[in-house]
């Protein structure tokens, strides 16, 4: 059998470790090769991560920065109770803001010839801030209170570099080529500047006329309440069941189907939990529409594979003897697994939780379906309330400023997705903590 | 039972471990807390919307100012198209199905029917203004100025009138059958047949073009009936010159960006908060604004609307009042924010909010 393929001791050409000869360069060569390519490979890749990061950073930046006007304003007794009494209560506190703001410019001196329907233009929504500051404070009724309040987006992008003189061919009634010579003025007397934008990370959605009062934070909150229903979840059903499967179950063709399926289950579209979700949790279950926990729920099923999945791998990869030595020195099966073969499985199963985690945080798709997607401008009330009250998450929250017409919107799209990677750094970070910290090596 | 062993084994091992001792005790709050609130009464205390995206833009304007306010929590408004909105809509009465579906075309038989099938029979409608939906292209692109139904017809349609005869489309370039326009190569985004905008699109452009160049009387006499040269007039070429946009209207501005020779359609407001990168087209030598569509001049224009489920009036807090905020002179009037973004206020205004206040549903006049 071996005769064949021997080569008679005579024939093998001699062989040098000095010189090489045709067969050994052709191989050096060859592997030479495959690193320059595998190099090629990690710099092609570095390259698209930077000009990834730079794009988002680059784009993303501004969005943590909004153009203000600072006025100091009076509010009397009488104006408040007339404003209260209106049906737009917001536009006339918008109106008497924006009289008092026309007074101030004329003594402040800006000599530059201008109309009230010009500081409309210039000005963001204030009326609802305004209203709101009153509402909660009406000692500071009549006394002076210095506001800042977001100015118009076009100012904004003025400020920031993104919106020229040259870009504007002809006015509308949004902005008129004469405003730019107003905002110069206001910003030379300090009445507009730029502040770091807080209202971006702690404020709620905005309708869309107000691009300058857009927050993400409701929509943090949002994420945050579905992680954690995602994690009480998944969590321990994806532990019990892969615990049981890998240390318990009768190898027969039952538990076989069903490993096949948790493993079918992890390549599922996304958008198909969605449809269950809609289905059984909404349509069925009659949960409510919009909410953190039902997008929860739809993505603990989402992420449930992945962790039985990864929790199987690292409860495999305990050594077989810590088992033998537990049930060796007379441990049940059972306290084998929770006092020996778990807490050294720990740091995986920690592992592939999080990345579990940090692909749900990220999903789209199933929200849509569930109307998660959509305009929800406020806080929940209580911590229940986060899960049962209407409430949208951060990639939903990009998702719609995108498709949104003003270019403010977009800009904060792509600082949404810098506070999306944060959380998920976040996120990232502690996985590795908790691994270092729990990791055992034999 | 077992569940409950299995869980004590883990905390119990981890609690020797310290660190996990407080994350232990928040997970097990915390599932007890989603566990209440998932049985837990489910009422609804906020409006829900659903339905076009061409009305959510206002629709959000008026849902922000509702809970500024009011003492109401802000309506929640989701998109997906007029279609989608009135589908949900029409599934059912009770807290978890929508309040209010927008929509950009006012609502068909069929669906009314659907509705009613489900038991949604008194729907109240709301004509909430009127939107115009304009030609634009790149700012730097070629001259496309001006526009009639007929040009829009002979580049878009899949046959059109040549030398007297019906023939498949042969046009690749605008001035092959106009010389006033530009030699360049036809391409049009226009939006997908689930938008609202798309019927108006068919309707008030390449249905007129249709009948102006003489090609729907040509399909008659080919042997057509009137219906059938009515819905044949409708349809768009699809080679590639036409292409569908399904999303919104920023996903055709992205196209527009990128081919110097597309024209796109757009609404109004779309257009009016770009005018940095677009530039707009005459329809009929009339230029698209508020006061042309207002007037009736503008030939592409359509009124918006949204439908009240009269069911949920007294259930839902907050579902009337939002509905007539809505269309009170102080937000839809002319001078109101809704004007002041791009919608084109109804003459008829003050007749749809004595409707909203009398509760009056379609169909109970006639």
């Amino acid at each position: 059998m071996t005769d064949a393929t021997m080569t008679p001791e005579s024939a093998r050409p001699s062989r040098s470790l000095i010189h090489e000869d045709a067969r050994t360069k052709k191989r050096n060569a060859s592997e030479r090769r495959f690193r320059a390519y595998g190099i090629a490979a990690i710099f092609t890749g570095l390259f698209f991560l930077v000009a990834l990061l730079a794009a988002i950073l680059s784009s993303g930046l501004p969005a943590f920065r909004q153009a203000v006007v600072e006025v100091p304003f009076t509010l009397t007794q009488e104006q408040y109770d007339a404003a209260e009494k209106a049906l737009l209560k917001t536009g006339i506190y918008t109106d008497y803001f924006v009289t008092s703001l026309t007074q101030t410019m004329e003594s402040e001196g800006v000599e530059i010839e201008f109309d009230e329907k010009a500081i409309e233009r210039l000005l963001g929504k204030v009326g609802g801030d305004l209203r709101k500051f009153y509402r909660a404070n009406e000692d500071q009724l009549e006394a002076s209170v210095s506001f800042e309040l977001a100015a118009a987006s076009r100012v904004d992008r003025y400020l920031k570099g993104t919106f020229a003189r040259e870009d504007l061919q002809s006015g509308n009634r949004f902005f008129m080529p004469e405003d730019f010579d107003l905002i110069d003025a206001m910003r030379d007397a300090g009445l507009i500047k730029q502040v770091f934008n807080w209202n971006f990370l702690t404020g709620v959605d905005t309708g869309v006329d107000n691009p300058g009062g857009a927050g993400i934070g409701a929509s943090v909150l949002g994420s945050f309440f579905m992680m954690l229903v995602v994690l009480v979840l998944s969590l321990p059903i994806g532990v019990a069941a892969s615990i049981y499967l890998e240390e318990f179950a009768p190898k027969n063709r039952f538990t076989d189907f069903i490993e096949v399926n948790i493993s079918n289950l992890a390549a599922v579209p996304s958008i198909v939990f969605g449809i269950l979700g809609l289905a059984v949790f909404i349509q069925f279950a009659h949960l409510p529409q919009s909410a953190p926990l039902v997008g929860g729920l739809v993505l603990t099923l989402m992420t449930l594979p992945t962790i039985i999945i990864s929790t199987r791998a690292s409860l495999k990869a305990v050594p077989p003897s810590i088992r033998d030595a537990a049930l060796g020195v007379g441990a049940s099966k059972m306290q084998a697994v929770f006092h020996h073969v778990l807490p050294l499985a720990a740091p995986g199963i920690l592992t592939g939780t999080i990345i579990g985690l940090a692909q749900a945080l990220g999903e789209t798709a199933p929200l849509l379906l569930i109307g998660m997607v959509g305009f929800v401008a406020r806080y929940p009330g209580t911590f229940v309330e986060g899960f049962i009250e209407p409430n949208s998450a951060v990639p939903a929250q990009i998702y719609n400023w995108a498709a949104r017409s003003d270019a403010v919107f977009t800009e904060k799209a792509w600082g949404g997705i810098i506070v999306l990677l944060l959380f998920l750094i976040t996120m990232n970070t502690i996985a590795v903590i908790l691994r270092r910290r729990f990791e055992r090596r034999w | 039972m077992g569940t409950k062993i299995l869980m004590g084994g883990i905390i119990k091992k981890m609690l020797r471990q310290e660190t996990f001792m407080s994350f232990v005790k928040l997970t097990t709050s915390a599932l007890a807390l989603s566990a209440m609130a998932a049985t837990a009464a489910v009422a609804r205390d906020q409006v829900q919307v659903a339905g076009s995206s061409t009305v959510l833009p206002y629709a959000s304007i008026v849902a922000e100012a509702f809970g500024e306010n009011f003492d109401f929590p802000t309506p929640v408004v989701e998109s997906g198209g007029s279609s989608a909105g009135l589908k949900r809509f029409c599934q059912g009465v009770g807290t978890e199905h929508t309040d209010i579906a927008n929509a950009s075309r006012a609502i068909r038989d069929k669906e009314i029917k659907a509705c009613a099938a489900n038991g949604v029979t008194d729907i109240i409608e709301v004509r909430i203004g009127y939107d115009g939906i304009v030609f634009a292209s790149q700012i730097q692109g070629p001259e496309y100025t001006a526009f009639t139904p007929s040009d829009i017809f002979n580049a878009l349609a899949p046959k059109v009138m040549l030398d007297g005869a019906l023939v498949d489309n042969p046009h690749t370039q605008w001035s092959d059958f106009n010389a006033d326009l530009p030699a360049t190569d036809i391409l049009a985004f226009i939006p997908g047949t689930k938008h609202g905008t798309r019927e108006v699109f068919e309707e008030k452009v390449i249905a007129a073009g249709c009948e102006a160049t003489g090609a729907m009387e040509a399909m008659i006499a080919g042997g057509m009936t009137e219906d059938d040269a009515e819905d044949a007039c409708l349809s768009v070429r699809t080679d590639g010159r036409s292409v569908d946009i399904d999303g919104d209207y920023t996903e055709t501005l992205a196209s527009i960006d990128a081919n110097t020779n597309a024209i796109g359609v757009f609404g109004l407001a779309f257009y009016e908060n770009n005018t940095d990168k677009l530039k707009v087209a005459t329809m009929s030598g009339v230029e698209p604004t508020t006061e042309t569509i207002a007037k009736g001049e503008y030939p592409v224009s359509r009124p918006l609307y949204f439908y009240i489920k009269k069911a949920h009036i007294g259930v839902i807090p907050g579902l009337k009042e939002y509905a007539q905020f809505f269309v009170a002179d102080e937000v839809a009037g002319p001078d109101g924010p809704l004007a002041a973004y791009g919608l084109v206020s109804d003459p008829e205004l003050a007749d749809t909010q004595q409707m909203i206040a009398d509760e009056e549903t379609m169909g109970s006049n006639s």
